[in-house]
């Protein structure tokens, strides 16, 4: 793909292929942490800082490693274990350097390895052939549409605690009928980039 | 848990461990493929796959796994069958490869998958796991068709199959509700179903007390 332009990369990743109401990624985290607003915001910050890390690693191993020898098919398996081996290092990292942030974070980040979000951004990054720019961007605007989205989630959740809903319809239920009015919102985004 | 036969475990996995229903897993695959039923059908084909292979692999190295290393160890398992169905769908069935998209190598960090190497295949023999493989295999199978008839209809005002045109809602299917192929159906869908299943486990909780 050529000539994308930033603003265009910024626009998709976080309005129009927004990862969680329109490309159902990361679905499994968004439900089980969208409870509080306070771990919502702890997972988005982690989710963002791995998605951006996981682009520019993925790239640099993608372009000089896997592509010049033939190894395309390990595709997945080095990508995962990119993923795998960044999460533990940001998590050596973080909790050398900044305990607070540690206390605050840590729980999350094991989470993320199996987040479908983070692998999305690095294989749709290789599959729309973006450059390094592009892929650090789409990266990071992934992760702004994710956070955006969590957070009016998280805080739409929290004020709904104190409704009376009907039994069957409690816990994820209800949330998934939150997100279709949110989906609903975001599907009027479609068209807006013409493709 | 008491007795354990074959044909119990194999049902264990489409109803009272339903993955995405019960359990709650693999809910993005099961959300984006599902705008029609042939789509539902491929994603949980290949997902039945690498669950087979990896729940087969896992019982049979379950002794020589070491307990610390086992979660990468089942990432490496299941990655490798996740490579070989994608290769296989890209070459064979280029239409479903192409609107699969890039939920076949998502398989990988499918938690369905993950969590049966985790709950059961690593604690139970080959061929208990074979049939948890095809038990939850099945469930995944059962609820992807489902949403996806519902959306396809609903959506579309008909079901196509493979070519055939199965069932068609004769004037709806002019203007049918275009809302439910697009995502926010999907979500309502979901969550309908889930309140049914609740309301199903609720009914029977109280008659039971």
């Amino acid at each position: 793909m050529e000539d994308v332009s930033l603003f265009a990369i910024a626009i998709n990743g976080i309005f129009v292929k927004n990862f969680l109401l329109v490309q159902f990624l990361g679905l499994c985290s968004f439900l089980g942490v969208s409870k509080e607003t306070k771990s919502a915001a702890g997972m988005s910050a982690a989710v963002m800082f791995v998605m951006i890390m996981a682009s520019i690693a993925a790239f640099l191993i993608y372009t000089f490693l896997l592509k010049p020898f033939g190894l395309t098919f390990l595709t997945t398996i080095s990508f995962i274990i990119i993923i795998a081996s960044l999460v533990q290092l940001v998590e050596f990292i973080i909790r050398k350097f900044s305990p607070p942030l540690y206390r605050s974070l840590g729980i999350f980040l094991p989470l993320i390895t199996t987040n479908c979000a983070i692998l999305g951004v690095v294989i749709l990054n290789v599959r729309l052939e973006y450059g390094f720019i592009e892929s650090v961007f789409y990266g990071f605007t992934a992760g702004v549409g994710y956070t955006m989205v969590m957070l009016i989630m998280s805080s739409i959740r929290e004020k709904c605690s104190v409704l009376r809903i009907p039994e069957a319809v409690q816990g994820i239920p209800h949330a998934f009928f939150i997100t279709t009015l949110l989906s609903m919102a975001f599907v009027n985004f479609f068209g807006v980039i013409p493709t | 848990m008491a007795e354990k036969t074959i044909l119990g475990e194999y049902l264990r996995g489409i109803v009272k461990d339903n993955p995405v229903l019960a359990l709650v897993l693999g809910l993005c695959p099961a959300l984006a493929v599902t705008t029609s039923v042939e789509n539902a059908i491929g994603m949980s084909g290949a997902a039945l796959f690498v669950l087979l292979g990896s729940n087969i692999m896992v019982s049979a190295l379950r002794k020589q796994i070491p307990p610390i290393i086992r979660i990468p160890m089942f990432i490496i398992i299941i990655c490798t069958f996740v490579t070989i169905i994608d290769m296989v769908m890209e070459a064979y069935t280029p239409p479903l490869y192409k609107a699969l998209g890039i939920f076949i190598p998502l398989i990988v960090v499918n938690c369905i998958i993950i969590g049966r190497a985790e709950a059961y295949a690593i604690k139970n023999n080959v061929k208990y796991s074979i049939v948890d493989a095809f038990g939850i295999g099945t469930g995944f199978l059962v609820v992807l068709v489902a949403i996806g008839a519902i959306r396809e209809l609903l959506g579309t005002g008909a079901i196509v199959l493979f070519g055939f045109k199965l069932i068609s809602i004769p004037i709806y299917s002019d203007t049918p509700a275009t809302f439910m192929i697009l995502p926010a159906g999907a979500f309502m869908t979901i969550g309908v179903l889930m309140a049914l299943v609740n309301y199903n486990r609720i009914r029977k909780l109280k008659k039971g007390a």
